[in-house]
């Protein structure tokens, strides 16, 4: 992976936005054992992973060969069924530890009127052995 | 919930069957998280629990201390894999505290282990009071 600072700044958008319908929710929430009403606060991941992908395919990294090293939500909202959801990913930083690469990233998360609900920050640790952060 | 309050722990066991399950409602078919092989050719010990499987995990944890409070913010660095084994289970222990309760907002202190281990670094949740 070129990792370099002209990185730094350039944004990845899903390849098309999402609607959160019940079902995927549910599939989602029973796979976590999550029972209780509405969306589990994990669920925006599946929006981020898009955007994430976009990023791995732009830069013609292996899925495989990237090990997630931190992930941080903030809500403005919670999320909602029939809710009309993109991520656009912007890396945020670069760093190289260990032969390892370390990728930071932060994805914003809007609805269909373009309203902030919810941003992912997270670290993408890339070609090292090594679990992330540990 | 007052600070200081500390919430029962919550014990989760985690199946190959389960990150099966989790991939496809999630989408991250990685396959570190299902192969053996490739886990190992990564230089894995195993099969992994996808890290959001785990901080899942606490969300599930969290939803049900706070009956279903709305999130705002939730978190974790992942340090340390959950190797799942290809037969039987894994267990994930979550336990929490209340950290603070302040402008209506509540801070809970995680932690979470598996087999004595730390997993997830600096998990942190904050829900409305």
């Amino acid at each position: 992976m070129p990792v370099d600072s002209a990185l730094v700044g350039r944004a990845f958008p899903a390849p098309a936005p999402l609607t959160v319908t019940e079902e995927r929710v549910t599939a989602f929430a029973a796979s976590l054992g999550h029972d209780s009403r509405g969306v589990p606060p994990t669920f925006p991941i599946v929006l981020a992973f898009d955007a994430m992908q976009a990023f791995l395919d732009a830069e013609q990294v292996d899925l495989h060969r990237i090990v997630h090293g931190e992930q941080r939500f903030t809500y403005e909202r919670p999320l909602r069924i029939g809710d009309e959801l993109r991520a656009t990913l912007v890396v945020t930083g670069v760093r190289r530890i260990g032969g390892a690469d370390i990728v930071a990233t932060a994805s914003e998360i809007r609805d269909a009127a373009g309203e902030l609900v919810c941003t992912g920050k997270a670290t993408l640790v890339h070609g090292g052995a090594s679990e992330g952060e540990q | 919930m007052r600070a200081g309050d500390v919430l029962p722990d919550q014990v989760f066991a985690i199946t190959r069957g389960h990150l099966v399950s989790y991939a496809a409602a999630s989408g991250d078919q990685n396959p570190i998280h299902q192969d053996e092989e490739v886990a190992r050719s990564v230089g894995l010990p195993g099969v992994i629990a996808h890290g959001m499987y785990t901080l899942g995990l606490v969300g599930t944890a969290v939803a049900t201390w706070t009956e279903g409070a709305e999130v705002v913010e939730l978190g974790a660095k992942f340090t340390s894999p959950v190797v799942v084994p290809a037969e039987g289970a894994v267990e994930v222990v979550v336990g929490g505290t209340v950290k603070s309760v302040a402008d209506g907002l509540v801070t809970l202190a995680l932690s979470v282990t598996s087999e004595g281990t730390k997993v997830l670094g600096m998990p942190r949740a904050v829900v409305r009071a």
